[in-house]
Order: C-alpha cells, then sequence, then structure tokens
C-alpha cells in the first residue's frame, strides 16, 4: 500500500481522497471507543478541519505564519448568521455569502499584511484581529450583538422562509427538509470537508502550489527571476481566508450563533497550535491537530472525581484515590496542563507533528516486512502522509 | 501491497463508500425521538444533571465553587451529608432518596467562559452523556447562549450566576429559569441605601464595562441614581480586560463628580478599584463631601482579590453567608464542614437552583421539560436563605430579598469581606416584565 | 493641561510595563533568534515571586480557639503572622515592605529559571523553525500557569505596596496648586524603577566586555564564533537577564495589577506587537515603542480625544488604537521603529 500514497498522479489522489472520504464518514463508527461519536464534537472535527486546512494552505506552502485567521472565521460566522437573517435557514446561501465576505476580507487585509513578511506579517494580521474582535464586542454590538453573540430571531425578515409553517419552535438550519442538527449536520459538515481537502490537495500538486512552495523554500530567489510572488501568496491567503470563512459558516449551520470571542487572538494562536500539531505542510496533518485540540477540550475537560473514581474502581481503594487525586491535576480543570504537555512533547520529540510520527510508524512496518522503499519525501517530511500508512 | 491500487476502479470505490456511508447512517442516532417522550428521558436507575461551569479562564475560581456546591447538592439529594437545604426548604417532597425514586448522577464540563465553548459542553451533555437540565455558568453573555441552546434542544436550564436583565428579560425562554438577581434590582435595591448614605445632591462619573451586561447595569444605576436627584456627569466604556484602568481613572479627579460608579465585575473590578483607590479618590474632598466609590455587583470571591480596597465601599449581591436566617445557616454549615470555608454566592444559587429544578421534577412527577416549567412557574418557597421567594412566571425570574453590602471595616477572618448592611425585600425590587428594557417572549416549552 | 501632564504619566508608566517585558523579549530575539512565548509567563512568574514571598512572610500561626466558633461548626482559627509572634513590630514592618523584598529573591531565581528554560528547553530549538519554537514556548508557558494556577488558584491575589508609599502624591502642591496634580506614590516608583532597569541593561551591554562580545553576537554570531569565543555561555546568561527583566517588570507591577495566573498572557500578544513595532532586534526601538504605544493608548481614551473622535463617527478608538499604530507604523517603516533588516523577516 505504499506505494501509492507517495504517488502524487490524479488518480492516486483520487484513491486518497476516497479513503480520507471513507475514514470521514464513519468516524460514527470508529471514534466511539474514543467516546467522541457524538454529533456535536464530530461536526467540530469537521468544521476545525475544514479551517486549518485552509490555514495550511497559507502557512504549510508559503511559510507565512498568519495570527489573525480567526477574524475570517468570525465575518464568515456573523455573514451566515446575517443570511439567516435576512434571507432565511437555508445553509447554501449562507455558505456562499460566507465564503464570498470572507475572502474580500483577506483581500483587503492580506493586501496590506503581505507588503511585509516574517514576524511583521505576523502582527499585521494579528493587528487586523484583534481590532475585530474588540470592535465586534464593543462599539459593533449593533451588527454583531456584542457578548451575548449574534443568534436568529422570530421576528427577522427572513424573506424566503416560509412562514406560514412555521411554530414558535426553534429556527434550525435546513435544506430540502433536512434539519442541520445532528448526525445530518455531520454528514453536510463531513461533505464539505471532503471536498475542501480535495481542492487543498489539488492545489497541493498544482503549479500554483508548487509557486507557492517556492515562495517559502525562498522568495528571494524567485523576486530576483523577476517572479512577482505577491499575486501568489495573496491568492494563497485569500484561499484560505476563504476556508476559515466556510469553517465560520458552517460552525453558524450547525448552531445559529455568532459570538466575538472566535475572533480573539487565541483562537487564531489554536489554529496555528492544530496545524503545527498535526504537522505543517501535510494534507492530513492540520485535520489531525484540530481533532486532538478539539478532543482534549470536550472530553478531557469533562472528566470529574467522579468519572476518575469510577475509571479507577477495580484497583484497592487508597490506590485509586491516589490514582485519582493524581489524574485530576491533568483532566478536568486542569486540562489546559495536558495540552501544554502534550504540544512540548510532540514538537520535543516529533518536529514534523503527529504525521511525522505515523510516517516513522509506517516506515518501521515496511522496514518489518522487507519492503522499505526509497521515500519520496523533502526534508524528512512527507508530503501527504495519511492515516493508517 | 502495490497491486491493490490498479484493481481500484472509481466504480467500486464509489460502492465502496456509498456502503459505508449507509452504515454510519445506521449507526446509533442520538436524537431518538421516536422510543421516549422528551429529550434524554431516564429509563434505568438514575437521572444524570450537567453541570457546566467556567473550569478555566478569569472565572475559573468561582466555577470551583459552583461545582462543590453542585457535588454537595447532589449528595444532599441522594441523601448522603447531612441534607443541607433539605431541611429547611419549604417544599418538603424530597426526601433524599434522589429525584422520583432515581440516583442523581451528574456531568461536568468546562465553559471557558465563552459562549461557543460553553454551547459545545452543553452539547456534549445533552448528546453523549444523556443530561436531562444544564445548570452553571458565570457570565450573562454565556448564560443566555446556554439558555436558547437548552430551549432548542429541549432540555431545562438552571441559570447560575448571570446578572444581566436580558437573560430573563429580553432573552428569556421557556426553558430557562434564573434564580439569581439583576441590574435592575441592584439599581432598585441600592438608590435608597445611596440616598440614605450619601444625600441627594451628588455627581456621579460611570466607568463601565463595554459589553452588554455592563451597559445594562449602568442603565440601571444611572435610572435609580437619577430618581434619588443625582445627577450623571459622565458615563465612560472601558474595554474588557483593559487591566491597567490609569487612564480612564484620572479624569475623574478632575471632572468635578465626587462619586465613582464602577460598573465592572470580576477581574476588572478588582484592578479598576485597586487603581481607583491608589490614584487617592476616597481621600479626596469634592463639592465639599467626601468622594465616594460604588461597586454594583459585588462577589466576596471578587474581593478578596481586591483586598483592603473594598473597606466602606457599597454593592449588592443575591446572598452572603454571614446571614443568621435558618436557610442560610443550614447551608454554610453542611458546606463549610464540607470544605472548610464558606461557600460563595455563586454557590449558594447554583446549589438552590438545582434543588429547586430537583424538587419541580419531583412535584411534577416527571422529568419532562414541560411538567417542570409548569410545575416551576409561578411557584412560592421559602427556607432557601433568601427569604420567601417567587419565581415568577411571566419571565422565570426569581423575585426575593436583595442584599446591599459593603466592604467590612474589621474583618474577623479573611472569609468576612463584606458586611450585610440591608436586606431589600422583593417587594422594592420587584418590576413590571412588560417594561421596555425587559419585554421578551418565553415563546413555548421544549421537550425535544 | 493638567489632564494632559496625567495622561502623559499614565503613558509612560503603561509604557514602564511594555518596555521591560519587551526589552527581555528582544534581547532573547536579538541574541539566540528565539521566539519566546513563555516571555509572559516569565513575568507572571516573577509576579508569584511576590506573592510566594508575601505569603511566607505572612506565615500565621494557627490556634483554635476554645470559645468562639464559625458558622459552620468548627472552632475559629486565630491566626497571628508568625514574623509578628517573632519579631513584633520589626516583623511588621518586613511585611509591609514585602514587594520590594521579593527583589532580592526574584533576581536569583528568574535567573535560575532562565539559565534552566534556555539549558533544558530553548537551546534544542536554535535551529528550528520559528513556528516550532512558538509551539514549543507556548507550551510551557501554559504549563507554566497551569502549575501557578493549580497552587494559587484562578483568583487576583492584592499585594500591597508599602505603605509610605500607598496613596497618591500631590505633584500640584510643589507648583502651588494644590490638587491638581496627583499620582499615586507606587506608579511614580514604578517609573523610576524601570528606568533604572532599562539604563541598567544598556548600560551592562555598552560599557561591560560580556556585554561588547554579546552585541557583537547580535550583530554576527557566526563571526564571534570563528573567533574563538564561546558565544553560547554568554546567550545563556543573557536569557537568564532577559528572565531576571521581566521577572522584575512582574514583582514590581502587583501592587498596580492584582497578579493572577493568567496576567502573563494578557501582557503577551501587547509585548510582542511592541518589540514589533519597536523593530526586531533593537533594544532601543523596544523601549521606545513601549512608551509610544503607552503614551498613545492614554490620550484615546482622554474624555475629551473621545468626544472630539465621535463628533466626526469614530468610536471605540481607545480599543484598537494600539493594533492600529502597529500597523501605520508597519506600513510606514517595513521594519518597525528601528528594526535592522534582514531580522526574522
Amino acid at each position: 500500500m505504499m506505494k501509492f500514497f507517495s504517488q502524487s498522479s490524479e488518480k492516486g489522489d483520487l484513491v486518497l481522497i476516497a479513503l480520507f472520504a471513507v475514514a470521514v464518514f464513519t468516524m460514527p463508527i470508529w471514534l466511539a471507543p474514543f467516546g467522541a461519536n457524538y454529533p456535536d464534537l464530530m461536526q467540530r472535527f469537521a468544521i476545525f478541519g475544514i479551517f486549518a486546512t485552509g490555514f495550511n494552505i497559507l502557512f504549510g506552502l508559503t511559510g507565512y505564519l498568519s495570527f489573525g485567521h480567526a477574524a475570517f472565521l468570525g465575518v464568515g460566522s456573523y455573514t451566515a448568521v446575517w443570511t439567516f437573517k435576512l434571507l432565511g435557514m437555508n445553509p447554501i446561501p449562507a455558505v456562499i455569502a460566507s465564503v464570498v465576505v470572507a475572502g474580500v476580507f483577506a483581500l483587503v487585509i492580506g493586501f496590506i499584511s503581505l507588503r511585509r513578511s516574517g514576524i511583521y506579517f505576523s502582527i499585521l494580521t494579528l493587528a487586523f484581529a484583534q481590532m475585530c474582535y474588540n470592535l465586534a464586542y464593543s462599539v459593533l454590538t449593533p451588527i454583531t450583538n456584542g457578548e451575548t453573540g449574534l443568534r436568529v430571531l422570530h421576528e427577522d425578515p427572513r424573506i424566503f422562509d416560509d412562514k406560514t409553517v412555521e411554530t414558535t419552535g426553534p429556527l434550525i438550519s435546513q435544506i430540502f427538509g433536512y434539519q442541520m442538527q445532528g448526525m445530518t449536520g455531520f454528514y453536510f459538515c463531513g461533505i464539505l470537508l471532503v471536498i475542501t481537502v480535495f481542492i487543498a490537495m489539488r492545489i497541493f500538486r498544482s503549479p500554483f502550489g508548487m509557486m507557492l512552495k517556492a515562495v517559502k523554500t525562498n522568495q528571494n530567489r524567485l523576486n530576483y527571476t523577476g517572479v512577482n510572488t505577491r499575486p501568489y501568496t495573496l491568492a494563497a491567503f485569500v484561499i484560505s481566508g476563504m476556508y476559515a470563512g466556510l469553517a465560520g459558516a458552517l460552525m453558524c449551520i450547525i448552531d445559529p450563533l455568532a459570538g466575538a470571542e472566535r475572533m480573539q487572538w487565541t483562537a487564531s494562536g489554536e489554529v496555528v497550535l492544530m496545524t503545527i500539531l498535526g504537522g505543517v505542510g501535510t494534507i492530513i496533518g492540520p485535520i489531525i491537530g484540530a481533532g486532538l485540540i478539539k478532543y482534549f477540550e470536550n472530553i478531557f475537560s469533562a472528566f470529574n472525581d467522579q468519572t476518575l473514581a469510577n475509571i479507577y474502581s477495580f484497583l484497592p481503594d487508597g490506590l485509586s484515590e491516589v490514582l485519582v487525586s493524581v489524574t485530576s491535576l491533568f483532566v478536568g480543570e486542569g486540562w489546559h496542563l495536558s495540552l501544554g504537555i502534550l504540544f512540548m512533547l510532540i514538537v520535543i520529540f516529533l518536529p514534523g507533528g503527529v504525521t511525522e510520527g505515523l510516517s516513522r510508524i509506517g516506515k518501521l512496518i515496511a522496514r518489518r516486512t522487507g519492503k522499505a522503499q526509497k521515500n519520496e519525501n523533502e526534508g524528512g517530511r512527507r508530503s501527504s502522509p495519511m492515516p493508517g500508512e | 501491497m502495490g497491486g491493490f491500487k490498479s484493481k481500484i476502479d472509481r466504480r467500486t470505490l464509489l460502492k465502496g463508500t456509498a456502503a459505508m456511508g449507509a452504515a454510519a447512517f445506521a449507526s446509533p442516532y442520538f436524537f431518538t425521538k421516536g422510543a421516549s417522550a422528551y429529550v434524554n428521558e431516564p429509563t434505568g436507575s438514575s437521572v444524570t444533571f450537567g453541570f457546566n461551569v467556567p473550569q478555566t479562564g478569569a472565572y475559573a475560581d468561582e466555577g470551583a465553587d459552583e461545582l462543590r456546591a453542585y457535588q454537595l447538592a447532589v449528595e444532599h439529594l441522594n441523601g448522603e451529608g447531612d441534607g443541607g437545604l433539605l431541611n429547611t426548604f419549604s417544599s418538603k417532597e424530597l426526601k433524599g432518596s434522589g429525584v422520583l425514586g432515581k440516583k442523581v448522577e451528574f456531568t461536568t464540563g468546562d465553559t471557558q467562559t465563552k459562549s461557543d465553548a460553553a454551547r459545545a459542553s452543553a452539547k456534549r451533555m445533552i448528546e453523549k452523556d444523556g443530561a436531562i437540565m444544564i445548570t452553571g455558568g458565570s457570565s450573562s453573555g454565556v448564560a443566555i447562549a446556554v439558555q436558547s441552546l437548552c430551549q432548542e434542544a429541549g432540555v431545562i436550564f438552571m441559570a447560575g450566576l448571570t446578572h444581566s436583565n436580558d437573560t430573563t428579560g429580553k432573552d428569556r425562554r421557556r426553558n430557562g429559569f434564573r434564580h439569581f438577581f439583576n441590574t435592575e434590582m441592584s439599581g432598585a435595591a441600592l438608590g435608597p441605601v445611596m440616598e440614605a448614605n450619601y444625600g441627594n445632591d451628588r455627581k456621579a462619573y460611570h466607568l463601565t464595562a463595554d459589553y452588554t451586561w455592563g451597559w445594562s447595569q449602568e442603565g440601571s444605576i444611572k435610572k435609580y441614581s437619577e430618581a434619588i436627584g443625582w445627577e450623571t456627569v459622565n458615563a465612560v466604556r472601558t474595554p474588557l480586560g483593559a487591566g491597567d484602568f490609569s487612564q480612564y481613572i484620572t479624569p475623574v479627579l478632575n471632572s468635578g463628580a465626587d462619586v465613582l460608579i464602577l460598573n465592572h465585575y470580576g477581574k476588572d473590578m478588582v484592578n479598576s478599584l485597586t487603581q481607583a483607590v491608589q490614584f487617592g479618590l476616597r481621600d479626596k474632598q469634592v463639592n465639599g463631601k467626601n468622594f465616594e466609590i460604588v461597586v454594583p455587583l459585588y462577589s466576596r470571591l471578587m474581593a478578596q482579590g481586591a483586598g483592603e480596597n473594598v473597606k466602606g465601599i457599597f454593592g449588592s449581591t443575591n446572598w452572603h453567608w454571614s446571614l443568621q436566617d435558618e436557610g442560610s445557616q443550614a447551608f454554610v454549615k453542611s458546606f463549610g464542614a464540607k470544605y472548610g470555608f464558606p461557600p460563595s454566592q455563586a454557590a449558594h444559587t447554583c446549589y438552590v437552583q438545582a434543588l429547586l429544578y430537583a424538587d419541580a421534577a419531583q412535584r411534577a412527577g416527571s422529568f419532562n421539560p414541560c411538567a417542570i416549567v409548569e410545575a416551576l412557574e409561578g411557584f412560592e418557597f421559602d427556607g432557601m436563605g433568601n427569604g420567601p421567594t417567587l419565581y415568577r412566571a411571566d419571565d422565570h425570574q426569581c423575585f426575593k430579598k436583595v442584599l446591599v453590602v459593603k466592604g467590612n471595616e474589621n474583618p474577623t477572618s479573611q472569609f468576612d469581606l463584606l458586611e450585610v448592611v440591608q436586606e431589600v425585600p422583593a417587594e422594592k425590587v420587584t418590576y413590571d416584565p412588560t417594561g421596555d428594557e425587559f419585554a421578551g417572549d418565553l415563546g413555548a416549552c421544549n421537550a425535544g | 493641561m493638567d489632564a494632559i501632564l496625567l495622561q502623559v504619566l499614565n503613558g509612560l508608566d503603561k509604557g514602564a510595563a511594555y518596555a521591560l517585558i519587551a526589552l527581555g523579549l528582544t534581547l532573547i530575539f536579538g541574541t539566540l533568534g528565539v521566539v519566546n512565548f513563555a516571555h509572559g509567563a516569565l513575568f507572571m512568574l516573577g509576579a508569584f515571586c511576590a506573592v510566594t514571598i508575601n505569603r511566607a512572610l505572612t506565615l500565621e500561626k494557627v490556634a483554635l480557639s476554645e470559645t468562639q466558633t464559625t458558622a459552620w461548626g468548627t472552632p475559629l482559627e486565630i491566626r497571628t503572622p508568625y514574623a509578628q509572634e517573632w519579631f513584633g513590630d520589626f516583623g511588621l514592618t518586613i511585611i509591609d515592605y514585602s514587594v520590594p523584598l521579593s527583589i532580592l529573591i526574584a533576581i536569583p531565581f528568574m535567573l535560575l529559571v532562565g539559565i534552566a528554560m534556555e539549558r533544558g528547553l530553548v537551546r534544542f530549538f536554535y535551529k528550528r523553525p520559528h513556528a516550532e519554537q512558538i509551539l514549543v514556548t507556548f507550551g510551557l508557558a501554559i504549563v507554566l500557569q497551569e502549575i501557578v494556577k493549580a497552587i494559587y488558584g484562578a483568583n487576583p491575589i492584592q499585594q500591597d505596596a508599602p505603605s509610605i508609599v500607598q496613596g497618591a502624591a500631590d505633584i500640584g502642591a510643589l507648583f502651588g496648586d494644590p490638587g491638581a496634580l496627583v499620582y499615586p506614590w507606587w506608579r511614580i516608583v514604578y517609573l523610576i524603577f524601570s528606568g533604572v532597569v532599562i539604563a541598567a541593561v544598556f548600560a551592562f551591554l555598552q560599557f561591560t566586555t560580556f556585554g561588547m562580545v554579546v552585541r557583537a553576537g547580535m550583530a554576527d554570531r557566526e563571526t564571534v564564533g570563528l573567533l574563538g569565543i564561546n558565544i553560547d555561555r554568554r546567550f545563556t546568561i543573557v536569557f537568564g537577564i532577559a528572565a531576571v527583566v521581566a521577572g522584575l517588570a512582574g514583582v514590581m507591577y502587583t501592587p498596580i495589577l492584582p497578579p493572577d495566573y493568567h496576567i502573563g498572557m494578557d501582557f503577551l500578544v501587547l509585548s510582542f506587537v511592541v518589540v514589533v513595532v519597536g523593530g526586531m532586534g533593537s533594544l532601543p526601538g523596544a523601549v521606545a515603542a513601549g512608551f509610544l504605544l503607552g503614551v498613545l493608548q492614554s490620550f484615546a481614551s482622554m474624555t475629551a480625544v473621545r468626544d472630539i473622535l465621535s463628533k466626526v463617527g469614530i468610536v471605540g478608538l481607545d480599543q484598537i488604537i494600539i493594533y492600529l499604530v502597529a500597523i501605520v507604523v508597519l506600513l510606514v517603516r517595513p521594519r518597525g521603529l528601528m528594526g535592522r533588516k534582514g531580522v526574522m523577516e
């Protein structure tokens, strides 16, 4: 199986994406042992997978480290809720509008920020995002509804919704009668995840993607050869902004509420961490990273002394008490600590992120089975490791 | 292995994917409406409550105290411990044998004081852990966000610490209930006390946290301070989490104002109060009067962070452990015995909310949210530490005594920071639920 | 006029805090080329040095009262600080001065922390991409602050300035106009202290041989290495110094801002903005940018300024002024105020 993973042919890509689709759509089955197979968390896996994939198009390919991507997520969210409010609860216009508006925002911010590179670029994007956040939280409250968050209300115009059949019940985004909630919502996000990953894959393989990689490797050389790199990096920036907008829209489609915290620098930092954690510049890495962080946030934080005591109940009393008190430092209210330790361990021992770990295991197995092959990796990193490798 | 690739053509692949997809669709579905009458109907011998509190971020200590209170409530409901407020509660339906014969279990989660995280956590409790109700929280943004989620999902939300009018005002929901008081009640309670202590001829300067709760607080205090003849010199909005407030405090010095009102909560309150005192505001004489500071919403946990600086400063609070009524003493006793220190107001409101929910279920004979709504609406009770209390049917807001407190000049212990100046009776703080600032639509109850 | 003077003072004070943190960050950038996201955590550790010293000094002897009980039925604890019991009034004076005294402990402690961090973790990341430096130091910052949270809780902890510098100084009285210009004593102390620390760091780098080598290393590490000078060991010490500067800033800031475990993160982003506006690798730039942003932030929140701005339809400028200035500076001056070419671009 090793062979076609290292292929970069069109057909190989189709196989990869098909396998990926299978992995995504069977999440309810294989996530069950981890206790993560409930719709809300799987929706989040898919949404943040899209967000991180988009971020990786910019960071992984061009090396430009944006610290303000959460702004596009937030803009996408607000746009989606506004389309719900004005046009109705259909997710399709919301997705389109969010992607477009986030793209326009990204174009403006990218146009200005990309005049600088390195850390100067990072700080410019950070400054824009923080401005968006601060304003959305306070003076832009008429548009964003501030701290409370923007929601869809029954008295909103929603011109395309059939108001005659409506009850006073909750307003849920729906298309063809399918409500974007629970598993349906997850499959909707999952389908978009597969599509966007496929697009990202094509970008990675395309001449455009090669040009972006060249920017990362040595921008000066490109400039000396007379290539103007700005349009390429700007395109990458806008595309990744649109991905973020899409992710923001999906967050509102499964749950029609947009809050300003989505734009805070910590949220921008989170997507950076997801990408590095999973493996920068790989297709699957950012998605794994996103999954890991969301898993920690939702599952580790939910452990309390009671659940821990149940886990250790098979042990003698004294021992289980000791274990409960030790473990409780790392879960529940201490889940941040586990996350911090995880960051450090991964980056110290697996510089390429989780995907590097997977590819090392893959190599080990390949060596064991005596079928070790030459890897076409660049700088020690595989271009597109997939799970199960 | 290499041969595997060539054997796959697109069609078989698609078929495979489709089959897998179908399998996934058939996998456990979470909102199984058909089988039960309402979401997460408990079928076994236990029932699960969802405790959604901030465990990280600025309100983590408050969240930890809420969680302690919930654990205590669960113990008492299940008949462990000394029974706490069950002994003083006017409704005697709960016997310490669980609720409706089911043992109470719980699941916990971290709101991070962010609407998104709080909703994600609440969704996990509903979808994965089968929580029948959600309770907790330490900010109004989170409370409103989780309340509307619970309305949509069809479970009951018993709000924790949330002080904004909107929670039971324009964002009220049929499935949501609040025991805590709000900015309107703070204003109504503080007005007469400020008049009695500081007179009618005062010039007030507001520093207001620039978000919904801050505005709500500023509006209420303005309304009641202007009613007693005070003039509002200026109201300045400060960014949330500003840290250093010096640039907002210095303009107060020469503004001609003689009262500073800090519409801040949590860390902002600690910082702005500490710094205002450092700038010598309290030693100042303006217009021939002593300069005064008022902090409309107090919390003992946060007052600890401000240390000496709270001495003599007026504010309001929902409950305080030094109250001498039977209910408060019973609660302080069982909380103190278990944890070694007195409970905070956040702990109290959360504990009471858990008990009120359990009692409503017991009285209704069902965990069906609609039955519980019916049992709680218009429910009158006593013995919970706040005197006679009404859960008003119009907006699901509790009406009870509001405490006006003052920073204790001579604390006898590290917990003895606030001194209760006045217990303002419920009728003094009752308002019209259809008034302009409060009008909202409860909607219908949702059982999922 | 008074209002403007006051805001200048506020701005300088704020700027002093930014400048101290940014100074350390820039030292580490400039010498080691490391993006240290744990620098805010060093500030936080410094602040908690002060808290710890205060706790240690106020360790109390707990005696159980025989007659009184608490509201929950256990005997009332009567607490007297050991310092008071042993030394009487002198003990109370020591407690009163706990914040300045903490400096004595904070210097060696932070130096050790800095050196341990550099030797134990950061040195393995010199040649690694900045993204990985960010991830590992960010992870470290989270771990450090979670440890502090586990010990001290999440609430801010009040620290008092010594009683002689509590309250406000009537500066106006010096100019014959009492009450016109008052400013808290401790903030004045803080401002002077920051000036001293900044001057000391500059003098150290400017006038000592050690400093000269470090500066040479900042300019061209390779050549200095070729000259046979062990630059690595010096850089370790530089890291320690940066940690001390951040820690001292933390210690002295506690009476102004009651510290909590998250205080470092709150300062982290701002200090990065300051460093970048000042120009990567430029120490004077970092200091200048710190003061500039501090003063501008103060002015933007002045009532008069806000009134004028709101007339032309601009509201909320004080919320975003720092970021706005950062953007403008970076667009006008590509490498910040005093940045060098080719550093971190």
